[in-house]
């Protein structure tokens, strides 16, 4: 019997909640199956299960918060069958404070500077209190377990809630923003950033991609980031250093590269899902993945290896008009490289001075796991192949 | 097809890729980049989204000429046959 499980979707998720599950017991379901969808603070997210088997039971009603770690499903091995019993669901839940349906993601106020004791942390998430307007009784005022289940025993008290209605936009956005701010507050606090920027002629390239997109129907038409994403895959094999996660105080390095693309969702949020294995797409798969995750990443169909996944992210601030961007990191990764805006300069060449298309590329990298001579050399990399564009 | 309805047309392929737009106070002699929060990605959708509903295919090299509401409906006008 194997246990289906909530993953982590973030460096700081603590918890998500199970909104839908798409596979019923008796269903036989494949390694990489999506099997569920889960909101997070980042949004609704398809999960996948990395085992095979048949679905035995569904442990976790839809509708509820549950802790990273916590069982979701059990499979069991062997054929599916027909579910003959009806699917083996809890029992009635008891009376508050149980977890209850969930009407809209549950932001923590301020959790990051209140004092309170993981366990407290977990409950108050489950119960729905939140530890901002708890009076902690620990040391130094820190917010115990008791007081988070007696906050919870006061509100259950209190007049039912509202009826349950979809999330509003502006929780969703607040979500959004929470995980954005613990996630980057984390990289600051514990990544030594150091930074390197470099200014490329991009004339070649785009002339080059120019005459191949003269040649393709409108709907085949690659787009430059497809390019740029195409020469970092291509570079980062040579500095194996800036590709792979930080982990219990050591680098471990990743064979492929699974790219982080940093997508801006309407509304102001911010993500950065992967594409898997990009040093090995070519540059019209490149494009055709990139454009599949800008649109799955907008309308909240993203995949949940999608989230956790990437092993070096890529921001093209570009289109912004903003001509250089120094990144923060995002854990547990140790490296970003920053893409600016394509510009015609005076460029000095062989004597003569031309006008030439370029950019400013940067790269933001953990110091625990490269040096800036390293770092330099993806730069000069990047470069290197991006005058080559033909052999991309 | 006349002008207004090119115009109708390009309206519906922006708030294809761009929902939150204001599409009533719009105004036509301003790049459409200033005004909607769209990139390249998106304008591409655009393209694409004219060539499957006009039936025009529009070049790279011409999309400089779709930088304003204006500038967009002169330049579909005569490939649509439209005054």
């Amino acid at each position: 019997m194997a246990e289906f499980r909530m993953p982590s979707l973030g460096a700081d998720m603590e918890s998500g909640v199970l909104v839908e599950w798409l596979v019923a017991p008796g269903q036989a379901v494949k390694r990489g199956q999506v099997v569920a969808v889960v909101e997070t603070q980042k949004g609704a997210v398809e999960v996948e299960i990395w085992e095979a088997g048949v679905v035995d039971a569904l442990v976790v009603r839809p509708g509820t918060r549950v802790p990273v770690g916590e069982v979701l499903a059990t499979l069991r091995d062997g054929e599916a069958r027909p579910a003959a019993v009806p699917p083996s669901l809890p029992p009635t839940p008891p009376p508050a404070p149980a977890v209850q349906p969930v009407p809209e993601p549950f932001v923590p106020a301020a959790a990051a500077h209140v004092k309170a004791s993981p366990a407290a942390r977990k409950r108050a998430d489950a119960l729905r209190v939140d530890l901002a307007r708890v009076t902690g009784s620990g040391p130094g005022g820190a917010i115990t377990l008791e007081d988070v289940e007696s906050a919870a025993a006061r509100a259950a008290q209190a007049p039912a809630p509202p009826a349950v209605r979809a999330a509003a936009p502006a929780d969703k956005q607040a979500a959004m923003r929470a995980a954005i701010a613990a996630a980057m507050s984390k990289s600051k606090r514990e990544i030594p950033h150091y930074y390197l920027g470099t200014t490329i002629d991009v004339t070649r390239a785009q002339d080059w991609l120019t005459q191949e997109n003269a040649k393709r129907p409108v709907k085949e038409r690659i787009l430059f980031a497809a390019v740029l994403l195409k020469a970092v895959a291509g570079a980062l094999p040579e500095v194996p250093e800036l590709n792979g996660f930080w982990v219990d105080g050591a680098f471990r390095p990743s064979a492929a590269v699974h790219l982080g693309v940093g997508i801006a969702l309407r509304g102001g949020g911010l993500i950065a899902p992967a594409i898997h294995d990009a040093n090995s797409k070519s540059v019209a798969e490149l494009m055709a993945a990139l454009g599949d995750l800008i649109q799955r990443a907008r309308t909240g169909a993203l995949r949940s290896s999608e989230l956790t996944d990437a092993t070096v992210t890529v921001t093209n601030l570009g289109e912004q008009g903003v001509e250089s961007v120094y990144g923060v990191i995002y854990p547990p990764q140790v490296a970003l490289i920053g893409l600016g805006k394509i510009v015609e300069r005076p460029w000095a060449e062989d004597g003569g001075v031309f006008v030439r298309r370029v950019l400013h590329a940067t790269l933001s990298a953990d110091h625990r796991a490269s040096v800036g001579h390293r770092g330099g050399l993806f730069l000069a990399a990047l470069d290197r192949l991006l005058q080559q564009p033909e052999k991309l | 097809m006349d002008q207004a309805d090119i115009r109708r047309a390009l309206i519906d392929a922006l708030a294809s890729v761009a929902p939150e737009g204001d599409y009533d106070r719009l105004k036509p002699d301003r790049p459409l980049r200033d005004q909607l929060d769209i990139d390249s990605y998106d304008f591409l959708n655009v393209v694409v989204h004219l060539h499957e509903q006009l039936g025009v295919d529009i070049p790279e090299a011409d999309y400089q000429k779709l930088a304003t509401l204006d500038s967009a409906v002169a330049y579909l006008a005569p490939r649509l046959g439209a005054a």
